[in-house]
This record gives structure tokens, C-alpha cells and sequence, in this order.
């Protein structure tokens, strides 16, 4: 038994090393390409930091201007607000909706739910171009509207309002498979004694969904709303190529906002200040969800 | 095609009637009032999917049109001739096979990076013993709360500093080391017995061995996860190579290729969408291919929030 010891130490010494030459390519990745930026965007967000020329240090400014003086700050974190307000009940509500319709007993769940998923993967740029053309003062829906009932829809595209209600409705589309998935996959691992059980006691029909479905799937629930809304926080693709942001900036997110002081206006110090706060966004609303989530969540313990 | 509805009538002995579906399991039978609500079901479900569905279908019928009757009113779905040559037109009309020769090969290498340095990684972390190691965890996982918006501005200046921009360098490895299939990896490695390497090490094997001759082989299908979810997000990046590309005739990526039918006279729509159609088949294909895996991928990698 003794002479077992040092023998174990040794091995664990050699272990270590083993892990250590395990973990290295993970670890130089991580340090160079996160940890190096995290910390760098911290330094460049108290510095006037252009793209090319001299860097000085301006402590706070960057963060007092964004809230102060940049005209567009304001506007983009009311965007990205109402983007996000519109956005994530839509998608959680509706990919419930579909996870639950498309049930074990319905013909072709399989095709249809890859047919819902299609969205999700194809790149979104193409999406987004798809719904460009159908939106388009003489595209399907206008010209079908007025030709065949001879209304006329605004310009969609162009109104303010309009151009934000498309953004949300294109970003629903092309997200609602992902958490019809995530919820396909919650549904299918509920427990079929309890259903029955359910069952027995005379629960069937939306009754059952609504009370005993939808509560033992509200794990799963709670996870893709943080998840919906940390990615609509962080909307980009959309408003940048449906709408360029406009009209105005009346589309405009944060993040799009971050990317053109950065690089259009090359001024990569109020950038990365953009980004701080949207990251102390993102940490306090999630931590929000975290906190009200005893009130709906249900786990089995 | 799932034929769950198929379902036979058994009679069992004392006369009662249950159904038993194609897999065997025995299923309660469905009253007329369950009847009704399944078709109700059925045909709301389909409706919702032909709505889902048209704006691709369009899309589709769109790519076959002359750029000059794409906005014609009232709008039809096929114009006075047919032309699949858009398909072939776009390639033609810029650089369009580099763009998808460049997505390819940022998408693969970038997922082969990723696969090498999560299995290592995720083996370290789920399987060996040093010190420090939950520690350095915790940071790793830290590090999935940061968004891409935040990295992306320091991270051109990294690039700057180490003269990779516009490079393929700088498309494939700044987003290539994300702690999620480290995770991912480790969660799936904890599960699988240690008496399976024990003995291997008992004989004689170190760890290298042990990890790419019994884990590995037994990690297949959280492999296979990993691969499609780092592919599609290389495939689909749109953000990162639209920062870090100059030259977008040499480097650009498919997504970043897309946007460039709309020029300063116009927009050749006709192309647009015959290469968003393109751009759509690979993921498409790859999705119906691996539908199974990805249920279960996201069930497995415990993003069903369990």
C-alpha cells in the first residue's frame, strides 16, 4: 500500500503533463482569439482608436458620447428593443405551437419538420434575398394585392413601421425551426407514464397541452427564449440587407450601429464601447429571465 | 417519411380492440371526437407548411424568369419563357464558383480545426486528472457568453497585427476556437465507461493511444453533430468575412458573393435568386441526409435544457 503512493503521484504528474499537451491547441486558440480581443476591446473602448493613425487615450468619452451625442445610439437600442419585444414571443410561441401540432400521429412529421428547418441553415443571406424580391413595391405580395383585389399595400420596405414589422416577420421564419426542434426533442422525451396517467384523470385535447404538456416541457422552453433572445439582441443580417438599416435609421440595430461606427466611420473605440453595452445588456436581461424563471419553470426533483 | 398513422386493429382476446402501430407499440384507440381533431390537425398543418414553404417555391420559379418579367403585374409564377440557363448564367456573371470554392474550403478546414482542437480538448477536460483543470473549464465556458459583436472589432486589429487580412487564415481560425464543441465533446466523453480504457492502459496503451483508438471511435455520432453544426455555421457566416475580406473577387465566401448581383445599375434579380436557390441546395441535402442525427444532436447536447 505504501509503496503505491509515490507510484500514484508520479502518475498523476505524468497525467497532467499528458493533459497539458491534450489542451494546448484549445488553450493558445482561446487566449489568442478571445481572451486577447476581450481584453483589447476593453483597452480600445477608452481610446480614440481609428482604423489606421494615432491612438489616443480618452477615458469615458466614447461611452458619454454614445449616450450624449451619436445620433444613431439611441434610435439602434430602440430598434433592437422592439426587434427584440416582437421577435421572441412570435418565434417561442409559434415553434410551440408547431412542435406540438406536429405530433407522432400526424402523416409526414418528418418531411415537415426538415421542411421547417430548411430556414435555418440555408444561409440567411439568401433568405433575406429571397424576401427582398417578395417585398418589393412590384413584388408578389403588392402586385398580387392590387392586381387581384385591387388594394394597394404601402411600400413596405420604405415605411418606417412596415420595414420593421417585415424584418421581424422574415426573422421569424427563418428562425422558428431551430426551437421547433429544440421542443420536438423536449416532447419526445416526456415520460409516457405520465401522459397516460394524465390521460386516465380525463385530460385530452388543448387542455392536456396547456397543462400538462407545456409545463413539463418549460425547461426547454425557458432555454430557447434566453437563447431567442440573446440572438435578437444581436440582429444583424437582416436589417443590414432587407433594409440597409433604413429607411433613416428607423431599422437600425445595435449591432449594425457597432458595425458601421467600426467599419464605415472607422472608429473602432466608440465600436467597441457600442459593444460593451450590448453585452451588459445581453448579462442583465439574461439574468432577468434567470431570476423570474422560478415562477414558470418546472423541474422534476 | 415517418407512417405513424398506419396503425392495424388488433383484436385481442377478450374482443378488445388496440392499435399497434408499424414499430409494434400498442397505441389506445382513437375516438370519433380524436378522429375529427387529427384531421383538423392535419389539414392546419399542411396549410402551415405550403405558407412556410412559398416564399422558396417562389424563389424558385423566380430564378427561371428574364430579369425583365420578374416584377410583372398581375405576378405569375412562370414567365413567357422558361430558362434554367440562369443556373448557369451565374456563373458567368462573377467570380460565383470561387465564392463557393472558397465557402467549401473555409467551411471544411474550418470544421477539421474545430474537430481537433474540441476531441483534445474535450478529452483533457472530460477524462485525464491535472490540476487546474475545472478551473480552466469555468474560463472556457465563460468565454460562450461573449458575443461575436464584441470580439469582432478587437479581433480585426489582432488580424491587422498579425497581417492576416484578407486571408484564408483569418476566415477559418479566429472563430474556430469556441469552447461549445469543447463542451460538447467533454460532456460526451464523461459518459463512457473508464473500465473501457482502463484496460487499454493496462496494457500498455498511453493516452494517445487509448484516445484515438477506443474514445474516438466510440464518439461517432457527437462527432458527427459537431462536424454539421461548425459546417453550417461556417457555411452560413456572414459578419466576419464581411469584416475581414478585402478582395471579395479572391477570398469572398458565398454568403458575402450573394449580395453581389446588386450593382450601381441594378439588380439582376433573375441571378439573385437562381443563386440563393444554389446556395440553399448544400445545407438543404445535408439536412434531409442527417435529419435523425440533428433531433437527437440537439436532444445529446443538452440543448433541450435538461
Amino acid at each position: 500500500m505504501t509503496a503505491n503512493v509515490p507510484r500514484r503521484r508520479s502518475l498523476a504528474k505524468v497525467e497532467g503533463r499528458q493533459a497539458l499537451g491534450f489542451a494546448t491547441p484549445a488553450l493558445v486558440g482561446l487566449a489568442l482569439f478571445t481572451i486577447v480581443p476581450v481584453v483589447l476591446s476593453v483597452v480600445m473602448s477608452f481610446f480614440d482608436w481609428p482604423t489606421f493613425g494615432e491612438k489616443t487615450f480618452i477615458g469615458i468619452d466614447n461611452y458619454i458620447r454614445l449616450f450624449t451625442a451619436s445620433p444613431d445610439f439611441w434610435p439602434a437600442m430602440r430598434n433592437t428593443a422592439v426587434f427584440t419585444i416582437l421577435y421572441v414571443p412570435l418565434n417561442v410561441g409559434l415553434s410551440l405551437v408547431l412542435a406540438m401540432a406536429l405530433g407522432p400521429r400526424i402523416r409526414g412529421r418528418g418531411a415537415l419538420r426538415v421542411l421547417f428547418f430548411i430556414p435555418v441553415v440555408t444561409p440567411m443571406v439568401a433568405n433575406v434575398l429571397v424576401w427582398k424580391m417578395l417585398l418589393q413595391p412590384q413584388g408578389l405580395f403588392n402586385g398580387a394585392s392590387e392586381s387581384w383585389f385591387g388594394v394597394t399595400l404601402p411600400n413596405f420596405l420604405a415605411d418606417p413601421q412596415w420595414a420593421m414589422i417585415m424584418v421581424v416577420i422574415m426573422s421569424v421564419w427563418q428562425g422558428v425551426g431551430y426551437n421547433m426542434l429544440i421542443f420536438s426533442a423536449a416532447l419526445e422525451q416526456l415520460p409516457e407514464s405520465v401522459m397516460e396517467a394524465a390521460r386516465i384523470d380525463g385530460a385530452s385535447g388543448l387542455r392536456m397541452q396547456l397543462s400538462i404538456v407545456v409545463p413539463m416541457i418549460s425547461p426547454a422552453v425557458f432555454f430557447a427564449t434566453i437563447m431567442t433572445m440573446i440572438t435578437a439582441l444581436q440582429v444583424f443580417v437582416q436589417p443590414q440587407l432587407l433594409t440597409g438599416g433604413g429607411p433613416g435609421n428607423a431599422t437600425q440595430p445595435l449591432v449594425q450601429f457597432i458595425y458601421n461606427q467600426g467599419f464605415k466611420f472607422q472608429e473602432l473605440g466608440l465600436a467597441a464601447a457600442g459593444a460593451w453595452i450590448l453585452f451588459a445588456l445581453i448579462i442583465v436581461i439574461t439574468a432577468l429571465q434567470f431570476g423570474a424563471q422560478k415562477k414558470w419553470v418546472h423541474y422534476e426533483h | 417519411m415517418s407512417t405513424d398513422l398506419q396503425t392495424s386493429s388488433v383484436v385481442l382476446g377478450d374482443g378488445e380492440h388496440v392499435e399497434v402501430d408499424r414499430k409494434g407499440r400498442t397505441r389506445a384507440p382513437l375516438s370519433a371526437a380524436e378522429r375529427t381533431r387529427l384531421v383538423i390537425a392535419h389539414v392546419l398543418v399542411y396549410i402551415a407548411a405550403a405558407i412556410f414553404v412559398s416564399p422558396i417555391v417562389y424563389a424558385f420559379f423566380s430564378a427561371l424568369k428574364p430579369n425583365s418579367e420578374m416584377f410583372t403585374m398581375p405576378p405569375s409564377l412562370v414567365a413567357s419563357e422558361v430558362r434554367w440557363t440562369n443556373f448557369l448564367d451565374v456563373f458567368a456573371y462573377g467570380p460565383f464558383l470561387t465564392y463557393i470554392g472558397n465557402s467549401f474550403f473555409v467551411a471544411i478546414a474550418g470544421t477539421l480545426v474545430v474537430l481537433f482542437v474540441s476531441t483534445t480538448a474535450g478529452y483533457a477536460f472530460g477524462r485525464l486528472r491535472w490540476k487546474g483543470r475545472d478551473a480552466v473549464f469555468v474560463l472556457f465556458l465563460a468565454t460562450l457568453m461573449v458575443p461575436a459583436e464584441v470580439l469582432v472589432i478587437p479581433m480585426f486589429q489582432v488580424m491587422q497585427w498579425f497581417d492576416w487580412v484578407d486571408t484564408y487564415q483569418a476566415l477559418i481560425f479566429p472563430f474556430a476556437f469556441t469552447a461549445f464543441g469543447t463542451f460538447l465533446m467533454r460532456q460526451f466523453f464523461r459518459g463512457i465507461p473508464y473500465e473501457l480504457e482502463e484496460a487499454a492502459r493496462v496494457d500498455g496503451a498511453g493516452p494517445v493511444r487509448s484516445f484515438v483508438q477506443i474514445i474516438l471511435p466510440l464518439a461517432k455520432s457527437a462527432v458527427a453533430v459537431l462536424s454539421v453544426f461548425t459546417f453550417l455555421s461556417f457555411w452560413n457566416s456572414y459578419l466576419w468575412p464581411l469584416i475581414v475580406t478585402v478582395d471579395y473577387n479572391a477570398h469572398g465566401t458565398l454568403p458575402i458573393g450573394l449580395a453581389s448581383f446588386s450593382g450601381l445599375t441594378g439588380t439582376r434579380w433573375d441571378l439573385q435568386m437562381a443563386a440563393a436557390i444554389i446556395s440553399m441546395v448544400p445545407t438543404t441535402v445535408l439536412v434531409i441526409v442527417l435529419q435523425k442525427h440533428l433531433v437527437k444532436g440537439i436532444a445529446m447536447a443538452g440543448l433541450g435544457g435538461r
